[in-house]
This record gives C-alpha cells, structure tokens and sequence, in this order.
C-alpha cells in the first residue's frame, strides 16, 4: 500500500481518538455501555482507497460461488441437441483442429463424442436452456440470471487454472479478486472483515481437487486484504472463542489493563501503531459477539430457513454457507467467496454431478431469491462457475448414461445475476460440439473486468506495483468489460 | 546514554555540502523524476521532449530548433528558460500539473547545467566505488548518517536505554528475548565497550543462525510441501539447516553464492555443497496428472532464473518472460540467457508427488556408513553360507525333467530336486506358488525353462519341501530377514535432501515468444545481461560461471542489493525501499553514498557478520525510537535515521518469545519439520483427498515447543498462526514481509492454546519463581518479558486486574480447572489453581502488550 494512505490512515484513527476526549480504556468502557456508538459510527475500519470507487456501481458486493474442479458445460449451461446423433462417433478433426489435450487423455486412440444424458427445457419466462434434471430450483431462476456460455481461459490443469481464476495468473503470487476489492472499496462494516470465505463440505463420493488458501489470498498486496475464512465448529473465525474458563467479564477486564499500559506507551513512543493495535482488540473483542450473531440462524424467518434445503442448519454445508452469505452481504460485507469442490468428474459423470448439483442447486436458487427479498439482489453480484470446462469426447468408455470428460479451457459457462447485469439473458455461443467458441467469447481476464466493472472500478486503472510492474488483476494483455451482459 | 558529540560539529561544517559539484543520480534525477518525466519519460513525450537521457535532452526540437538542454550553456537552455520563466503559460512544469519547483531545486537543475548535464547511468547499474567517509563518526554508518541528518537539519535522538537495547539486539540477532541473566549481566556492565561485548554475545549464540536463516528462506522459497496440486510432503529439510549452519559458521558471502546456486558444479562437492544446491529445488512443484512435461520445463526454469536474479541482483527479471523489460536494461532475450544456465535440470519435470523428487543426496553420517556397511557385510556373509545350501547344477535339472523319479527326501539336495522335479510332470500342481506352478505347466508342454524360472524352481523346492536343507535353512534365512529388517529401518531412517544437478547433455534454451511454453523463437545459450560485467566463462558458461560472476570483484548490484537486506533486517525496512527491486522502477536509496559504502567495503571480504556487527553497532541503531511530534512530521517513515526502529515481532519472534519466557521452549536446531497445536480443519478442507497432507496429524512432547522456524510448512495451507502475522506462504520468494495489525491476529494471541498455555506456564512461573508478593510477582514478570521494571502506574493497572481474576477464580473454581487444562502440559498440582489462573489471565494480558509485540 502507498505509505502515505497508510499513514493518512492512522493519522485519521490518531485524530478520532485524540479529538473524542476519551482515553482508550474510556473507550472500552463506553463500548460495554453503547455510549461511543456515535463516535464509532465517524470511523472506518476498512476505508476505500482515495478516488475509489471510479464510477458509481452497480454492486456494492459481490458473491462468488467457485464450483471447484469444472463443471461439465455440456451437461450444466451449454446445450447441444445435435450431440446425439453424434454418440460414440469420434470427434471430428474439423472441430478438435488439433488443440492441446492433457496428458490424461493425449493417448487416447479414440475421442468419443458423449452427448449429455439429460434434459434440457425452455425455463422461465425469458426461455434460457436449462438442465431441470439437475437444477430444479436454479432453472426456475433464470429470469434473474445473465447466462455466458462463452467463457473461455488459458489454462489445461486444475492448479493452473484455480489460480488464474481467482487471480488472473497462473504462477501462485498474485492477489485474489477478493483481496482486490477488499483494498480498493473497503467494507462498510467495521466488526466483520471486509473479505469472507467459506470452504464448505462437498459429497462424499465426489473427487475432490484441491483448492489453495491463494484463492483468496492477497498476493502481493497487504496481508490483511488476505479472504477471512468462516469455518464450522465452535470458532466461525479462527481463535475467536475465549478459552474455557474465561468468559466475557474477564476479558473485558484484562483488555482495560491492556489498553491503559498501552496508552501509556503509545505516549512515550509516539508510534502510530501502538493505537491502531489498541483499535484492533478492541474490534476482536466485538467480532467475538457479532461473528456468532452472524452464523445463528435462530432469528430468521423459518419459511427462509427452509427455502435453502434440508443441510442449511449444519455449519459447514453449503447451504449454511450461503444463507450466511446473504448476511454477510447485508451487513455490508464486500466480498463473500463459497469454494465448493468435487466437480471433477473424468469417469461416472451423470451419477457425480447430480450428487454435485443436489448439493447446491435448491441453495444457490434461495440464495438469488432471499437477496431479492430483501431488496439487495440489485447491489450484489452473484457470480457461479468452475476454473475451466469439459470435453464433448469422453475420458474412457462410454455409454448413454455414464462417461467421463476431460479438462477443456476453450470454453465452458459460467452465469451472473444482480449487481448491473441483464437478467434473463443468454450471452455467446459454441459450436454444435461446445468445443469452440463462435460468437463473443469471454476471456476470464474480461469476465474479472466485467465484475471490476460492476464494482464500480475501471480496472485498467486499479494497479498495484509489484516486482516492477504495475500489476492488474485483469493482467498486462488487454482485457475489455463485456458490455453485452451489462444491463 | 552516550553522548552525541560529533553532531554538532557536523552542522558547522554543513555549507561544504554545497560546494562539491551537484550530482546527477543524488541531486537532479530525483527533481527530474517528480516533476518532468511522467509528461517528458519514457511513457510519454510531450512536445516532442525526453528528459531522461542525455541525447534526447540535448538533441534539438524538431519544430522550435532549440535544445532543452545545451550543456554548460544554461541561458540557451529552453528546459531552463522554462522553468524561470514568469509567464504562467511557458513555465514548466505547468501550474495546472500542481507540481511546483523550489528555487533551491531551479538552482540546482541550473547547476547542473552549468557543469554540464552530466547523466549518470541507473545509480544501481554504475560502477561501485567506496564514497569518502564524511568526518566526524567513528563507525561509518554514523557519519554518513549524521552528515544526511544535518544536511535535512533534524536532531537525532539520544540512545536507547539499556534495557531497550539489550531486548532490541537479541531479538535482532537471534529472534529470542533476552533472558534475565542476560539483561542482568549486560546491566551490571559499566566498562566501555559493554554494548559491544553483548552484540558479540548475541553473534557467538548458536540461534543467531536461525535467526538468520528465516530471512534467507523468505528469498529462497524454502517449505515443506511441493507446492501445488496434491501439495504432497517434500524432503528438502536440509537445505533449511544447511543455511543455519552456513549463518553460524558465518560462511562468507561468495561461497554461500555459489554453493546454493551451484554446489553441484563445484570439484568433488561434498554432500554438504550438493545439499546447498536445494535453492534451486525450493520452486513449487506439480505432480498433478495431465501436466504437459514442455510447460513445465518452462516454468521450472522461468522460476529459478527469476528467483536467482531477484535475490542476487535484486531485478525484476520475470518481466522479461514476455517481452523486453520496460525500464530495466534486460531484454527477453537476456532473460532466457539467463533462463539457460537453469533449463537443463536432470530430473522429471514434474515431482511425480514424489518426497524425493529427483536428484537428491542421502545424508548418512560417517557412523551410519560404517553401521550400513557391517549390516552389508554380515548380509553377504548369510548369503554365502545360504548359497552353499542351495548351490545346483542348471543341467542336471533340465535333465531331471526328462529323468526317472526318485525320492524327494534324499539326503543329497541336488538329487532330491532332480527326483521331485520329475516327479511332478503332468501332476496337479496348483498348490505351489504361481511360478512354480507354471513352471511345471510350461515344462509339460515341453518348453524349455530360463534361469529365472529354473532359480524360482530350486529356491521353493529347497525352503520348502527338502527337509534336511529346511532345517538349516530357515535359521539361516530368519537371520537373513532380521538383519535386511534392521539394515532398512536405518536406511530409512537416514534424510535425503533434493538437490540440482544438470543433465550430461544441455537441454537446448529458446526465447519462448510472449512467454508461451509452446511457442519457442530464437536459441539462446546461457549468458549474463550485457549491462553488467562480461561473463567470463571457458567454453559454454555453466551455473557455476554465473554463480562466481554474481560475486566477482566488480559486480555493481550483488553487494549493494545483499548490504540492503542486512539493512531491512536491522532497521525493518532497507535503505532501498524496494529491496528486491533496484531496477529504474525501484526508490532511490534513502542515503545512497552510506549503501554504496557498505556494499564497496562489503565487495572486500564478502563478510557478513562483520557488515551486519557495523551495523548493530551504529548510533543509528541505538537510539531510542520515540517519534516526537517534530520528528513524525519531519520523516513519517524515518528513512532519515533519526529515531531508532520500533517494528512489530515477526510471526515466528513473537510465538518464540512467549514459548521462551514460559520456560517452555525447546531450542534444538534443525531437522524435521513439527507439527505443534494447529486449529482442527486447517488442512483438511482444502486438500486434496490423495494428498499425504491431507489431514494434520500434530505432534505431542517437545515437538510442541520448538522454534517457529521449523513448522512444518504445507504452501497450500500454511500454518494461520504464521500467515496472520504475515510469514509468507512460501509459493514466491518474499523479500519484505508486510507488518500489518489486524484484530484476528488479537484474536490469535488471546486464545491460541499455545498461547494459552505459554501464559498458563509463565503464570506457573510468575508463581513459584517471582517471589510473595503480587509486586515482587510483576516486577518479575516486566523484567522476564521487558527487560525492566514496571512503573508505579502500571504496578496498580496489573495488581488491579489481578485481584478482579483473584476474586472470581476464588469464586469458580472450576474455571479455573477448565483454563488450567487447556495444552498438553500438566498443571504444577503444588500450586494453588484459583491463583495460577488469575496470573494466566495476566500473564496473557502482558504477553499481548505492544511492548511486548515490539523490537523496539
């Protein structure tokens, strides 16, 4: 971070605790009482950058549903009727044109065209193609979702391509989307941390890739734009439960005693860190009360509760974690990442992905619609896909019902909904073979633009030097917001 | 408090200063930088005009035929006229641009001109040469520091106390506190020369190394795990203790250079020098199936060159992976000169997930050989005598098939073989075990057995149905089995460590177009970039020609950018910012005469320890931090010096430090990694479900307590407890750590168990060893933790918080049992519990104090 914003920064906390005539243990104490509420109100514990956000944006958070390992596009988003006539013929060379496979099935004598096993219907009142097999809630949801099934990257492995997804390279090092947003917009909220992960369970017979703590990590940028996790169990933030035997009192009183020796060496010193760290226990000790608010459900709507499915009372699951989501987004949260794994399927497809998608599809749909009941779909992006697609051939035998598909970074769907973009809509196509992309492709640098975008962030001017470079998250090539999925 | 006489002298001679000639790297490029070249740069040319070299500055305008810049000439000057002039619509630079030159910067860039317009290369590209050291300090350190200070007219605080020191040095050199015997002994020392004899303390310790060493492994990468995919387990372990022993053994510079980069290459290297060459193997791995080998040859490679050049050179070479550099001078190609010397790595590309990823060394002591090789000889010995026993003609048998049957059980073995094997032609023979069976069906169909079978053949029929061999046999080989058993369980239990070694014939290097691993342009052979010294090399260059020519006499940067992590170390942050860039795009140093001292002296002997011992022993590092008002606003960031550093505890000082004052702390240095208390779910999560670390398996005992170094460290999911307090992941190299001050890291340090525990020891501590009464407890606890005593005022806030935790653990005692359980060790059943918990609460409390948290 530029030294000047930091030190702005802790002038600005110097100034409020300076100019309130409390001391820090006052503060404390005021705290317990709810009598600094006003004065804290004036502060901002995770401000934007100067100059952010560059245009007034259509979303004010973004949610961002990873469906880690790739989901088959050609059995979720992308439709393609005329596989059929194709079954077990091999694929033509006029569409495979000799591009790269991975070496999992670069040997393979034969490459299969295995059509998708499932149903497609015209769902919802804007007619998008949808899978209502496999997604009976989110296809009813259509009307509010900004289909792209053109969406294309630059990488052929899992790792590769979960870096590059999340933060636009592929050599570990970079900053994550999410740590981004978090440095340049801030978070309003200022006693839950401006970037939130979930790493949610995933279906036991699912092959689980693995994801990396880099997904959401800041890279080069400070480590405190790093995503925080939300874990089940008894500590949704790790280390936030007092140990047993301490309980609130106590640590109210061992936090006074801190705070008055540390005043008094904020005094003999002078260093403007002493007070931010006064400043940040203090907020732990409030994360300890407003984490746990945040992760109880008791005071939700049952009917709400129960749109989610059946897992939604089990911390951990993914329908916990997006019910959590909304409110996390409501409380003003930026950004909120749920990583669910296990899509990889390279054998037994049509079994594993409907496990996959009965998982998270009855979720993901009251996720849409709670956002939209209480009014904050329209400032929320809600972005769903995987780090690459799959093959139309299939990895190993074949029959009717059961394949496999390799990897595919050509193209593959990913759809948006909320936040600024058109709803009901379908944006680019494939070939008959979802293999290529013949109108509008969507390189993920233009996707990442696009939510940058959204935002309300110009993201060729959202920069940060590092290793010389003025490094983007949209990388030094030239990436475009996609105009056509604004609405 | 020493004082700082050579200060006031060094004002008076000030106004020199301004008569030596004015400088064009020091005194004009910094005015040209902010405040013409963003519209008149590389970037863009406003007008047509560059300022940034000598001949664009000086060529003339195509349109006005006048030269911004005509050397010693500075009223036909057009840039200077400019910059006088009154008229708002020619001055330079532009009102409307905000930016605004003082009249001592006109009159400087006047200056230059008149002596005339020198251009310097990059200061960090030039030739080094040791500056003259200005007067009036006797560590060199100080006078240019002092001579900066007074040139910027800012006083320079006294000396930091004794306690402050004491704890400023040892945390410094050795990442530990200061134990009270020491505090005690630095104390009671008066002579001159005390703070000497303690730094020297503090480098003859065997922690400095580590210390040392955490440093070093941010550059080098170094971890545990292969990094991506599967992040399975990496055995490269030794690497990470060679570098400690190099720091200790203060290994000169040059040779620890060329060791890790090329230990491989040196004449007969000893298993030591190979060990070394782990540098080059610290880069994240893959072993995930699909993986093209082409690509990541590729990027292996590109790793390894990058990595070299920003640790030596400090250069962001990796630029140059796809095109040109924009601002440093190394072209694309240069980069995959340099990508050369590393692109014929012997060994898979990919890490097949293997914990020996190929190359590597086996670490055997001397006494382990000589065990190795009694187990080898008493093993050739059993198999003499079990040869003996089942020594057969080949003939004989093939003869036996077509023979007549005989007894099994003759007392001769071979005839007995001859008589069973005939006796089992055309029988059922599914009992044996499959070669033999087979054997027996191949033979009936008249085919003709090979040695192999015919070995198979004679080995089951002696062990298992002869019974005079049998009976000899079995000892025998039980015998045999026991010493192989015994032989593997020390074989295994021997490390290994990866190294890097070249392929017999060098893989052919390309320039990868737009840095694609699939689009190869031009052969390149391995080179250094042409803006430094020539490589001298007889034949094709090798690694270890480029491992000597980063520290050959004359190299401008290896010295300069290595004096400035020293630098970082000491101060926290280097007298280049940007310690790993010194490229264009990089800040001028803070005081760049002082580094170019430090690195020419440092270019000498390549000693580390004697230049980083120069620096501890700086008046700068002395003084006392505290930022008065005047200070704060004169140098928010004091590049000047004129405050001593004040920084928050790395990740590693700060669990170490409370291990340490807990009595809890195991000091062994090196080998594994351990595993102590982690949160459950830390691994488990995002691992992948064939990885061998997948789940956390944590350790117990002493492996609890060891030093934070020596965590294990998985890159996909690293330890929260470092990661919160910025220790990087790993993936990269990290040449600076963040130190940022975030509530989850109170959250850490509050209920951590291993915190917990540490606080619950120390209140044991405080207890049993801190005297009666509660006064005598705290100022025991300040000087454990501190280094002094407590003032009035702080003795009541803690004897105040301590009797409210006094009262309600008197009140609930079973709080108290519940806090006093938490961690492995048990609790001293001697003391009172209701007592030792309200001290834990405390103890934590101190333990979180900013002071406590703080080099200062």
């Amino acid at each position: 971070m530029n030294p000047l914003i930091e030190r702005l920064q802790h002038l600005s906390r110097r100034q409020f605790f300076g100019t309130s005539g409390l001391s820090a243990g006052g503060i404390a104490m005021a705290l317990l009482g709810g009598q600094a509420r006003a004065a804290e109100a004036k502060r901002r514990e995770h401000p934007p950058l100067p100059g952010f956000p560059h245009h007034k944006p259509t979303a004010k958070a973004l949610i961002y549903l990873h469906m880690n390992g790739a989901p088959s596009q050609i059995d979720t988003w992308d439709y393609k009727p005329k596989l059929v006539d194709h079954l077990g013929k091999d694929l033509p060379d006029s569409v495979r044109l000799g591009q790269r496979l991975t070496t999992m099935t670069s040997g393979q004598g034969k490459f299969p065209v295995a059509p998708s096993k499932f149903k497609f219907e015209r769902s919802g009142k804007c007619g998008t193609w949808a899978n209502p097999e496999l997604f009976p809630h989110t296809s009813k949801m259509v009307d509010d979702i900004c289909l792209i099934r053109s969406v294309h990257t630059n990488a052929i492995n899992h790792d590769p391509a979960c870096t590059f997804v999340m933060t636009g390279s592929e050599v570990p090092g970079k900053a994550s989307i999410g740590s981004w947003l978090a440095y340049g917009l801030g978070s309003e909220n200022n006693d839950l941390p401006a970037f939130v992960v979930f790493t949610p369970r995933f279906p036991a017979g699912s092959n689980g890739q693995a994801i990396f703590s880099r997904m959401w990590a800041s890279g080069f940028l400070p480590t405190k734009y790093t995503g925080v996790a939300l874990r089940a169990g008894a500590d949704p933030v790790l280390y936030l439960k007092n140990p047993d035997g301490v309980d609130r009192t106590d640590r109210r009183a061992m936090l006074d005693s801190l705070s008055q020796l540390n005043e008094m060496t904020a005094e003999k010193f002078g260093d403007p860190e002493t007070r931010t760290r006064m400043a940040q226990y203090e907020m732990a000790f409030r994360m300890q009360t407003s984490v746990p608010d945040l992760v109880d459900l008791t005071k939700e709507d049952k009917k709400v509760i129960e749109s989610y499915g059946p897992e939604v009372n089990k911390p951990g699951s993914f329908a916990h974690s997006a019910i959590v989501a909304r409110k996390l987004v409501e409380r003003g949260v930026r950004v909120v990442q749920i990583l669910h794994r296990g899509w990889d399927q390279h054998g037994n497809l049509p079994k594993e992905i409907g496990n996959q998608c009965k998982d998270t599809d009855q979720p993901t749909a009251a996720l849409l619609a709670d956002l939209k009941r209480v009014g904050l779909l329209d400032s929320t992006l809600v972005v769903w896909g995987g780090e690459f697609g799959r093959t139309v051939y299939s990895q190993g035998g074949i029959s009717k019902d059961s394949y496999g598909r390799d990897h595919h970074p050509r193209c593959f769907s990913m759809w948006m909904a909320g936040g600024g973009v058109k709803p009901g809509t379908v944006y680019g196509e494939t070939d008959d073979f979802s293999y290529n992309i013949t109108k509008d492709p969507v390189h993920l640098n233009d996707l990442n633009a696009t939510i940058l975008h959204c935002m309300g962030i110009d993201h060729e001017k959202f920069t940060y030097k590092f290793q010389g470079l003025d490094q983007r998250l949209t990388g030094v090539e030239e990436a475009n917001v996609v105009k056509g999925v604004l609405g | 408090m020493r004082p700082i006489a050579a200060f006031g002298v060094l004002l008076l001679t000030l106004p020199a200063a301004f008569a030596e000639p004015v400088r064009f790297n020091r005194d004009v490029k910094p005015i040209l930088a902010e405040n013409c070249l963003s519209c008149h740069g590389v970037g863009k040319q406003k007008g047509g005009l560059r300022l940034d070299t000598f001949e664009h500055a000086t060529a003339k305008n195509k349109k006005s035929d006048v030269a911004a810049i005509v050397p010693k000439k500075p009223a036909e000057s057009e840039a200077l006229n400019r910059i006088f002039s009154a008229d708002a619509k020619e001055l330079m630079p532009p009102p409307d641009s905000h930016k605004k030159l003082t009249d001592a910067q006109k009159q400087v860039l006047k200056r230059w001109v008149e002596e005339g317009a020198v251009y310097e290369p990059h200061w960090s590209f030039a030739p080094l040469t040791a500056p003259p050291v200005p007067q009036g300090a006797a560590n060199p350190i100080d006078a240019f520091v002092y001579e900066q200070l007074g040139r910027k007219g800012l006083t320079p605080n006294p000396e930091a106390d004794k306690p402050t020191l004491v704890r400023r040095v040892a945390f410094a050199l050795t990442g530990l506190p200061p134990t009270p015997k020491e505090v005690a002994e630095f104390l009671a020392d008066t002579k001159p020369g005390a703070y000497e004899r303690m730094v020297d303390r503090y480098f003859a310790s065997p922690h400095h190394g580590e210390e040392m060493a955490k440093h070093w492994l941010d550059l080098a990468r170094y971890a545990d795990t292969h990094g991506l995919h599967l992040d399975n387990e990496r055995g490269v372990w030794p690497y990470r203790d060679w570098v400690v022993r190099a720091f200790n053994a203060n290994m000169k510079f040059d040779q620890f250079t060329v060791e890790q980069l090329a230990g491989d290459l040196l004449p007969n290297p000893t298993k030591d020098q190979l060990v070394a060459t782990g540098f080059n193997r610290c880069n994240v791995s893959t072993g995930e199936g699909g993986s093209i080998d082409s690509e990541w040859y590729f990027r292996n490679a590109v790793d390894r060159a990058a990595v070299a050049a920003e640790t030596w050179l400090g250069l962001t070479a990796g630029c140059s992976q796809c095109h040109d550099h924009k601002f440093d001078p190394i072209s694309q190609k240069e980069f995959y000169s340099l990508y050369a010397f590393f692109y014929s790595s012997a060994g898979s590309p990919l890490d097949g997930n293997q914990l020996y990823h190929e190359p590597s060394v086996k670490l055997s002591t001397p006494e382990q050989d000589k065990k190795l090789a009694e187990f080898d000889a008493k093993l050739k010995t059993l198999d003499a005598d079990i040869g003996k026993l089942t020594k057969y003609a080949d003939p004989a048998l093939v003869a036996a098939v077509a023979g007549p049957a005989s007894q099994p059980n003759a007392t001769d073995p071979e005839a007995s073989l001859l008589a069973w094997v005939a006796s089992r032609r055309g029988a059922n023979n599914a009992k044996f075990p499959k070669p033999v069976a087979d054997l027996f069906t191949a033979l009936g169909k008249d085919k003709q057995p090979n040695p192999q079978q015919l070995q198979q053949l004679r080995d089951h029929f002696l062990r298992a149905i002869h019974p005079p061999t049998k009976d000899k046999l079995e000892p025998l080989q039980k015998e045999r089995e026991a010493v192989a058993a015994e032989r593997k369980k020390l074989d295994d239990s021997i490390p290994s460590s990866m190294i890097f070694r070249d392929l017999p014939k060098p893989r052919q290097a390309h320039v990868m177009l737009r840095g694609d691993y699939s689009k190869p342009g031009d052969k390149v052979e391995p080179n250094t970039p042409a803006v430094f010294p020539k490589l001298d090399a007889a034949g094709r260059p090798t690694r270890l020609d480029f491992a000597r020519w980063l520290v050959r006499a004359d190299h401008p940067l290896t010295a300069r950018v290595y004096v400035n992590r020293l630098w970082q170390q000491a101060f926290g942050v280097g007298l280049v910012k940007t310690s790993s860039d010194f490229g264009v795009q990089g800040e001028p140093p803070a005081n760049p005469d002082l580094l170019d001292w430090l690195a020419a002296d440092f270019r000498t002997t390549w000693d580390v320890r004697a230049t980083f011992r120069r620096m501890i022993l700086s008046d700068a590092f002395r003084r006392s931090s505290k930022a008065t008002s005047t200070l704060l606003a004169a140098d928010p960031e004091n590049r000047l010096l004129a405050r001593g550093p004040r920084f928050r505890l790395d990740a590693e000082q700060i669990r170490d430090n409370a291990l340490a004052v807990a009595g809890l702390l195991d000091p062994t240095i090196g080998g594994k990694g351990v595993k102590p208390y982690q949160p459950d779910n830390i691994w488990e999560p995002v691992a992948f479900t064939g990885s061998n670390t997948q789940h956390y398996k944590r350790d117990g005992g002493n492996a609890l307590y060891r030093r934070t170094m020596y965590t294990f460290y998985k890159r996909t999911a690293p330890a929260p407890y470092m990661t919160n307090l910025d220790a990087p992941n790993r993936e990269q190299p990290c040449p600076k750590r963040d130190r940022s001050n975030t509530p989850l890291q109170a959250l850490q340090l509050l209920n951590d168990t291993q915190h917990v525990e540490a606080a619950r020891l120390l209140a044991e501590r405080i207890v049993s060893e801190g005297g009666a009464t509660t006064d005598e407890r705290v100022k025991f606890t300040f000087q454990l933790l501190l280094a002094r005593a407590p003032g009035e005022k702080e003795l009541a806030i803690v004897s105040g918080e301590l009797a409210k935790h006094l009262e309600k653990y008197s009140k609930m005692p079973a709080d108290a049992a519940k806090l006093l359980a938490i961690g492995e060790r048990k609790a001293n059943p001697k003391l009172k519990p209701n007592e030792v918990a309200a001290w834990t609460l405390v103890a934590s409390m101190l333990l979180n104090l900013d002071e406590t948290l703080t080099r200062n």
